[in-house]
């Protein structure tokens, strides 16, 4: 039965062609029930009908996604049949679906040697593809004879892949360049374009990884850059000379001038012009010739009326943006045009450019058409214009921004402009300038009350953040504000249950800010004008902020209450803590409130309460470097190291939320705290109150995120500068802080407003670039080989340096001599075996640099 | 180095892909439905190409061009120039229309191995080895004489792929 199954298997098997019929009829179950009749085919023994299932199986793996791994050993069957058709379908199979983890990749190893020998270039050419696509280190090492034999191959065909199947022999098997190397070098002076094509090829990827090893071959790559009239190998050649030149400065003032002609012929093709233009931009920046010409020529791209040439010569130009500014203001106009451009690509590289250009003198004016551009565009590229402006102002600590209320209300129109999605950017840029910009203050709670009493941003969920900014700045900064009461009302207007708790909660807080500040200058008033700052900003007239009367400061206490009524049910355990805390405190407070119109007796209870609680919020909030956790003494028997893994079993509920928001858990405990504080300043006074008010401090600190270096010398400076405020309604003026309380904060003072910078830790710690340490042997196998070949050479070299330029000998003199001190560390090395060799690497790292000068310098 | 060639309708069906590095079946296809994705959000008559960092990795560019209902797709690194892989796809589009005359998408989709031939003259694990359409063309006639020799010598003919074989 089998037998005759199996028959009729082979005898009526679908054939790819069928089977792509059959796909196009759209059945659904057509896919599995093929997969099914391979899988019983690709179990005969007869290899064409194996061969035909295997074919099927590829198909559907590449177009369809089904897993063909299974049938990697069928694969392996199928290629060594002795048919040509049947070869190429397992060749096929395994190029496109054998891994370094596919564990019969060990059978192909003889199989790969037996067609690389063979006589038929089609079939030599077939095994070579398969190695250049799936070799493995085994692979790689097993077969570099015969991948040597076929470099010296008469037929052009086989000869450029073996070049080609190099470059993965050398990538897996570093010790194949001791063997094939030579050969690939010589193939540099082939006349024949195709297989100079792939040679260079080869270079330029090796090159890629590490030019250092390469640079002895410059010689050779420069006569072929100035010989070669192929467009495919002379991008590749100039991609080698930018790599080589970034490395070695003398060699672009070499290969300038070929460059230079090149740009300079009339026919040149344009994929070779642009390669010219952005090596020049990219390496060869400091030729001043080459420059020039390359930036008459980026004009022509940039001119042109197709969509490729303009992408391309705004993206050339932003190579060189940052090194020659001049080259992309010349181009002003073309970059602003683009920016209309009815290509995305061509609008975001015109923004990219717009954005290196910008400086303190021009940045209103390109933001203002940025923010134009911005209203009308698509929400992506939208998203863009806002995302690189925020960038570009902030950078440096707002190093181009001169004018900060400019800025601010910049940051307000950005909320209002339709598609911004910028939230968080915003939000972020707003808080840092109010603790960074003194003079920004004014217009920050400006902005920021513009934001809130608008009902319509609040159903905008990207907006959520910068509402949440805005509320804290209010609240914060509630001494700027014309009228507290229109600030609370809008922080408790019905709409805000459209927010997150998160931010709600903050709005809760800010509303306790306004109403605690509210009611300080009301028990204050008898001193009618005690703060220079709400002076300030009240410029208009007889001042609302210390003009408090009984009716106006009761309507705001009942309106804050009523607002907060509502919330203390709510779900959200935050938001209802804060609402009940501020209800308790106005609680407190009230009736005393209608006896101050009568009694002048400051010693109140209530009076009491507001200093303090006043006092908690008159520490100025300043930035906080990112390394300052770093600067915390570890307190004596904390062992960091320990591991509290337990701690997280014990009390995972309790971590829960914190990990949720950092908000939320510095809330429960600013609550928690300010009970605790009241329950005892009640009970006892024998607690010294600069002890708690410290702590609240903490907490309102932590509540922003904002982590200070509280060292004891600054904690007592605050103290006494609390105790001292307690009785007045001034606030620390913010210079005073940053320069005396934070110690490693230090403020660097300039024309425009003060900024408060750090000195570190306001930028991101950048990585060093971690150079792969893979392809170390690679290249030390690279160095060793053109060492072994330059040999020769260079004394005939040296003596010619002698008599053309003593300057340079004084140079070459201290190479040679370094570099025969490293091949000497190296037969060193070699000798005293693995244990020595890391050092010795990095021992090589710093001698090489010297050693490649490439003879054509001179 | 070309990282992979795609080539899809306009509807997002692939008719031919194949990516240089090996990659699961999964990502394959995640590929081709992104970067199709991209591709036929593209209005008409804007730039060839695309940076596609996000679905490649960094350094990756995309070059495409639409030919009546299909697209071409090339993704390659910073090694390649961005209008040379614009010419080369024009020499595939070149050497199948020699190969086919007149190269319509049904061809593409009924000679599947055929396109793999020439495609693998044209590209070699990534690097591009020959850009003359006619020794492609030369090369793919060889290949499939042998093809044809070596079925035909099949003791059993087989009922349909000998028979289109010898054809």
């Amino acid at each position: 039965m089998a037998s005759s199954n199996s028959l009729m298997d082979s005898l009526f098997q679908r054939s790819l062609e069928d089977l792509i019929k059959g796909l196009r009829l759209g059945e659904s179950t057509f896919i599995s029930r093929s997969l099914e009749e391979i899988r019983r085919e690709i179990k005969l023994t007869d290899l064409s009908t194996k061969s035909v299932a295997l074919q099927k199986l590829s198909y559907l793996a590449a177009l369809h996604g089904v897993d063909m791994t299974w049938a990697a050993f069928h694969a392996v069957e199928v290629v060594s049949s002795s048919r040509f058709a049947h070869k190429r379908i397992g060749y096929h199979a395994i190029a496109q679906s054998f891994s370094d983890q596919t564990p019969v990749m060990l059978l192909i190893t003889n199989q790969l040697r037996k067609d690389l020998n063979s006589s038929n270039e089609h079939e030599v050419s077939l095994a070579l593809e398969c190695l250049a696509r799936i070799g493995t280190d085994d692979l790689a090492r097993d077969l570099t004879s015969e991948v040597f034999t076929l470099l010296g191959s008469s037929k052009a065909l086989v000869r450029k892949k073996a070049i080609g199947v190099v470059l993965r022999v050398f990538d897996k098997y570093p010790d194949a360049v001791k063997v094939c190397f030579k050969r690939l070098v010589e193939n540099l002076e082939s006349s024949d374009p195709q297989l100079l094509s792939a040679v260079v090829g080869v270079f330029c990827e090796l090159t890629a990884k590490d030019p250092r090893s390469y640079l002895p071959l410059a010689p050779e790559f420069y006569k072929i850059l100035v010989d070669s009239r192929n467009n495919w190998v002379l991008i590749k050649v100039l991609k080698i000379f930018a790599k080589l030149a970034s490395i070695e400065p003398r060699l672009a003032k070499k290969v300038a001038d070929p460059v230079c002609e090149h740009m300079r012929k009339q026919n040149v093709g344009k994929s070779l012009l642009f390669e010219c233009i952005r090596t020049v931009f990219s390496s060869l920046s400091n030729q001043e010739v080459a420059l020039k010409l390359a930036v008459v020529k980026i004009r022509e791209f940039l001119m042109d009326d197709d969509p490729n040439l303009k992408y391309l010569g705004l993206h050339a130009l932003s190579i060189v943006a940052p090194k020659h500014l001049w080259a992309v203001l010349e181009n002003k106009e073309a970059v602003v045009k683009a920016m209309s451009d009815e290509d995305p690509n061509v609008k975001l590289e015109a923004l990219h450019l717009l954005m290196a250009m910008v400086n303190e003198d021009n940045v209103t004016e390109i933001s203002r058409i940025l923010m134009n551009y911005a209203l009308k565009s698509d929400p992506l590229f939208c998203n863009e214009i806002i995302g690189s402006i925020l960038v570009a102002c902030s950078r440096d600590s707002y190093e181009i921004i001169v004018d900060f209320d400019w800025y601010v209300s910049l940051l307000g129109e950005m909320a209002r402009v339709p598609h911004c999605q910028r939230g968080k950017e915003i939000e972020h840029q707003l808080i840092d300038i109010g603790t960074r910009v003194k003079d920004a203050k004014l217009e920050l709670v400006r902005v920021s009350r513009a934001l809130l009493i608008d009902p319509a941003l609040l159903g905008n969920q990207f907006l959520h953040p910068i509402l949440s900014a805005a509320a804290w700045a209010s609240g914060e900064y509630v001494e700027f504000s014309k009228s507290p009461y229109e600030i609370a009302e809008a922080l408790l207007q019905p709409r805000t249950c459209l927010l997150p708790d998160s931010i709600r909660a903050i709005y809760i807080y800010s509303a306790f800010k306004v109403l605690v500040f509210s009611l300080g200058a009301y028990f204050s008033s008898q001193e009618p004008t005690s703060s220079p700052l709400a002076q300030e900003s009240t410029s208009s007239g007889p001042s609302m902020v210390n003009g408090f009367t009984y009716n106006s400061i009761s309507s705001l206490v009942n309106m804050i209450e009523l607002g907060l009524c509502s919330l203390s049910g709510t779900i959200d355990v935050e938001v209802q803590e804060r609402a009940k805390n501020v209800l308790g405190f106005i609680g407190m407070i009230k009736h005393e409130i209608a006896e101050k119109a009568t009694s002048q007796n400051s010693e109140t209870e209530a009076h009491r309460a507001i200093a303090f609680m006043e006092d908690v919020f008159s520490e100025e909030l300043g930035p906080v470097s990112s390394t300052a956790q770093e600067k915390v003494p570890l307190p004596e028997g904390l062992d960091l190291n320990e591991n509290l893994e337990g701690l997280q079993e014990i009390c995972r509920e309790v971590l829960e939320p914190m990990a949720e928001s950092d908000y939320s858990s510095d809330k429960v405990s600013f609550s928690v705290a300010k009970l605790r504080i009241r329950d005892q300043e009640e009970a006892s006074s024998s607690l010294p109150p600069p002890l708690e008010s410290s702590s609240l401090l903490a907490e309102h600190r932590k509540r922003h995120g904002l982590y200070y270096l509280s060292s004891q010398k600054s904690d007592d400076h605050n103290d006494r500068d609390g105790n001292d405020n307690n009785t007045s309604n001034e606030y620390p003026p913010a210079n005073e802080i940053s320069v005396d309380s934070f110690k490693p904060k230090k403020k660097i003072s300039k024309p425009r407003p003060v900024v408060v910078k750090l000195d570190e830790g306001d930028e991101p710690k950048r990585k060093p670039d971690a150079s792969s340490s893979n392809d170390e042997s690679l290249s030390r196998a690279i160095q060793t080989a053109l060492m072994g070949k330059g040999k020769g050479k260079e004394k005939e070299k040296e003596k010619e340096r002698v008599k053309e330029n003593h300057e340079m000998n004084v140079d070459t003199e201290n190479i040679e001599q370094s570099s025969r001190r490293e091949k000497k560390n190296k037969k060193n090395g070699e000798r005293s075996g693995k244990r020595s060799s890391r050092r010795q690497r990095g021992k090589e790292a710093s001698v090489t640099k010297p050693v490649e000068v490439p003879d054509l310098l001179l | 180095m070309i990282k992979a060639v795609m080539m899809m309708n306009t509807q997002g069906k692939p008719r031919l892909a194949k990516f240089y590095d090996f990659l699961p079946v999964e990502k394959q296809q995640e590929l081709i439905r992104g970067v199709f994705s991209v591709l036929s959000s593209r209005p008409e008559n804007v730039s060839n190409f695309l940076e596609i960092d996000s679905l490649f990795g960094p350094d990756s560019r995309l070059v495409y061009k639409h030919y009546a209902t299909l697209y071409f797709v090339l993704v390659f690194d910073g090694s390649e120039n961005e209008l040379a892989m614009l010419d080369l796809i024009q020499v595939l589009v070149e050497t199948l229309d020699k190969c086919f005359s007149n190269v319509c998408e049904l061809d593409i989709v009924f000679n599947y191995s055929k396109m793999h031939t020439v495609l693998d003259e044209i590209v070699f694990g990534g690097q591009v080895l020959e850009t003359r359409s006619d020794e492609v063309m030369k090369a793919v006639e060889e290949i499939s004489k042998l093809e044809a020799a070596s079925n035909s010598i099949s003791l059993v003919p087989k009922s349909v792929s000998g028979w289109r074989g010898g054809r």
